[in-house]
């Protein structure tokens, strides 16, 4: 857009500065919210994410391919326990652990469950998994080949059983035939989430792989980037780095837990439903703003026009200043929103109820809003653009401007 | 060759059930270089007639010709398009957009035109030097005189010399000193470039300058009078 057009319509904005700075005023004021509510759904999303996948998934796993689907005992990953070794030192990190895990039914003197038990490295599950830090009765595997099973309270509850107590698996090995094993429980561990709580158990990766059959593989290798936003880059770096023709896969956490995204992204769309009346507001308030505006200069557009500028060319120049004005929100609502943001990112941000609620599900008590591009960008870019958007009609109603009419009309 | 020709040119306007005659069958040709008072009472149809020459109205009936080319049949934005390049318009208030300084009032119908701004800038200022306002083009309207601003418009008007400059009643707000610097500014122009003017008048003091004066009466020309400048 050319010079002179640009400072007419910067100077526009001022001709009637409270009003321009009211519509402003209105911008920078939703633009603050947005920028605050969609930091902390972002900085809660990332919390939830890390809380779930440092519990379940980790943020990338080594499989073979199709394990995902059917977890079906068969489809392993070879000596496992080497190649987590060898991703730990290619990689240079100690966030990487070796898996296994099969169905079988637990019994205790009184009771039977089936229930899902893995296979882990006592020595890096601690660094890949928040589970041996929940362990809130006894302890968290530490041998690798002890006889030994850590579970969680719900099951402990349920089977009546506590530490020092024995129980029974019985499972098919990975070739099909009858597993057996009797192992000592010296630990139970409190997730707060039920599903892992009623129905899940960890026992050391040697011992597993004797007891059913494994022949030293497993069916997974779990990886641990350092944040979010890294798996993918470390999800290349690990396909890179696996045996040439055994057909391993690299899954992503989104892949591996396809409903947490959901969730996620549900969750995202119905805050929309509310910043959308938000956003609403504003853009009613610039539609109103720009009519009032264009009316007070019909004379001049009427000028204008009988000097052979167009109305195209006329409505370019409101929807510039409307623009102008959403820029200026858009830039005010960045600077004080992202400043909250980045203050509540460093303190966090609590209010009552919460510490409660989120200590249940063992997550803390503070939500920290997520400082990042989107979450500053997002909210106000879209508040600009339908800040232009709302323009389009006093814009386009130029065209129905008679030049001669316009300029008999009062000034 | 003609700069304006009008065969028959009627307007009527109705206002609410009265009718009012605008302009009542009127012929006219103007010469390329001419320089033409159109002389009315007021509410005699200068303003209309300037108006359907310069394509902002259109008649009724009748025909117009621009530059032996015909303008009555053009749609609205070929109209904007020749008014942009090809005609000055100069109204009775001054008519500047009051938040550009004078440089960019002019410079903003440059830009408009396409003109690249280094040669915006050399024109500007050279017309504000032809039109003697030389070291007042960062003023704004508000900061100037009446006359000042009317040679503001003057300037928007003619700087990318326009074959034909139509104006309304320039010096109906000026005082008489500054309306004969005004006319002696147009006619200057006329002679230097050859430019065309119409000027819509009932001031004797914009006659005075006229080669030739056209009068109307309620839409009708009454009388076409030539004669040798005072
Ligand atoms: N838009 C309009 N609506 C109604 N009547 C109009 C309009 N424009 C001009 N007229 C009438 O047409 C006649 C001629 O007007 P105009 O051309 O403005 O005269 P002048 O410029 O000589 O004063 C006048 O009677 C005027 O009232
Ligand atoms: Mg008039």
């Amino acid at each position: 857009m050319s010079n002179i057009t640009f400072r007419l319509a910067w100077r526009n904005l001022w001709r009637r500065k409270r009003r321009t700075w009211l519509t402003v005023g209105a911008m920078v004021f939703s633009n603050i919210i947005l920028v605050f509510l969609i930091s902390m759904q972002l900085g809660m999303y990332a919390m939830m994410i890390e809380n779930t996948l440092r519990a379940q998934t980790g943020h990338l796993q080594v499989q073979a391919p199709g394990y995902k689907d059917d977890l079906k005992m068969r489809q392993v990953v070879p000596d496992v326990i080497d190649l987590a070794a060898k991703l730990r030192s290619e990689i240079g990190s100690d966030e990487i652990a070796a898996r296994a895990s099969a169905f079988a039914l637990v019994s205790s003197e009184e009771r039977s469950y089936g229930l899902q038990i893995s296979g882990v490295e006592p020595e890096f599950e601690t660094r890949v998994s928040s589970l041996p830090g929940l362990v809130t009765e006894g302890r968290f595997l530490e041998d690798a080949m002890a006889e030994e099973i850590v579970i969680g309270s719900v099951l402990a509850r349920n089977l009546r059983t506590g530490l020092g107590d024995e129980l029974t698996i019985i499972g098919s090995g990975r070739d099909g035939s009858f597993a057996a094993a009797v192992v000592t429980v010296v630990g139970v561990f409190e997730s707060g989430m039920p599903d892992m709580d009623r129905g899940f158990a960890e026992v050391p990766l040697g011992f597993f792989q004797d007891t059913f059959y494994m022949e030293g593989a497993g069916h997974s290798v779990v990886v641990m980037a350092p944040t979010l936003i890294q798996v993918g880059a470390l999800g290349g770096r690990v396909e890179s780095l696996l045996p040439a023709g055994e057909g391993l896969v690299v899954h992503n956490w989104d892949v591996l837990l396809p409903g947490l995204k959901q969730a996620i992204q549900a969750d995202f769309v119905s805050a929309w439903f509310m910043y959308g009346i938000l956003i609403i507001l504003v853009a009613f308030s610039v539609l109103n703003t720009q009519l009032m505006s264009v009316l007070e200069r019909t004379k001049e557009f009427g000028i204008t026009m009988s000097l052979g500028v167009t109305p195209g060319r006329l409505g370019r120049l409101v929807l510039l200043e409307s623009g102008l004005m959403g820029s200026l929100g858009l830039l005010l609502g960045i600077v004080f929103g992202g400043a909250l943001v980045a203050w509540l990112g460093h303190t966090g941000f609590t209010y009552p109820g919460l510490e409660e609620m989120a200590g249940q599900f063992n997550l803390p008590g503070r939500i920290y809003p997520q400082f990042s591009a989107i979450g500053l960008l997002m909210g106000p870019m879209i508040v600009l653009l339908a800040s232009v958007t709302a323009s389009i009609y006093p814009a386009v109603r130029l065209h129905w401007l008679e030049p001669v009419a316009a300029m008999r009309a009062a000034e | 060759m003609k700069s304006v020709t009008c065969k028959q040119l009627c307007k009527t306007y109705h206002q609410g059930e009265v009718e009012v005659i605008g302009l009542d069958h009127v012929d006219l040709e103007i010469n390329e270089g001419g320089f033409v008072c159109l002389s009315a009472p007021s509410g005699g149809g200068k303003t209309t007639l300037l108006n359907a020459i310069g394509g902002l109205d259109t008649p009724d009936s009748g025909k117009i010709w621009l530059a032996g080319e015909r303008i009555d049949t053009l749609g609205k934005g070929e109209l904007a398009n020749m008014r942009l390049h090809r005609i000055g318009f100069v109204f009775q208030a001054y008519n500047l957009i009051p938040v550009l300084t004078a440089r960019e009032n002019i410079e903003f119908v440059m830009e408009v035109q396409g003109v690249p701004a280094d040669e915006r800038e050399k024109r500007s200022t050279a017309i504000l030097r032809e039109v003697g306002l030389e070291g007042l083009g960062d003023r704004r309207p508000a900061q100037m005189s009446g006359g000042q601003q009317q040679r503001v418009a003057v300037a928007r008007a003619i700087v990318s010399k326009p074959a034909l400059v139509l104006a309304d009643e320039p010096t109906a707000n000026l005082d008489s000193h500054t309306a004969e610097q005004l006319m002696e500014l147009f006619v200057e122009l006329n002679e230097h470039h050859g430019t065309t003017f119409v000027i819509a008048t009932h001031d004797q003091r914009v006659m005075r300058y006229a080669k030739r004066v056209i009068h109307m009466l309620d839409g009708k020309v009454v009388d076409d009078e030539r004669r040798d400048v005072a």
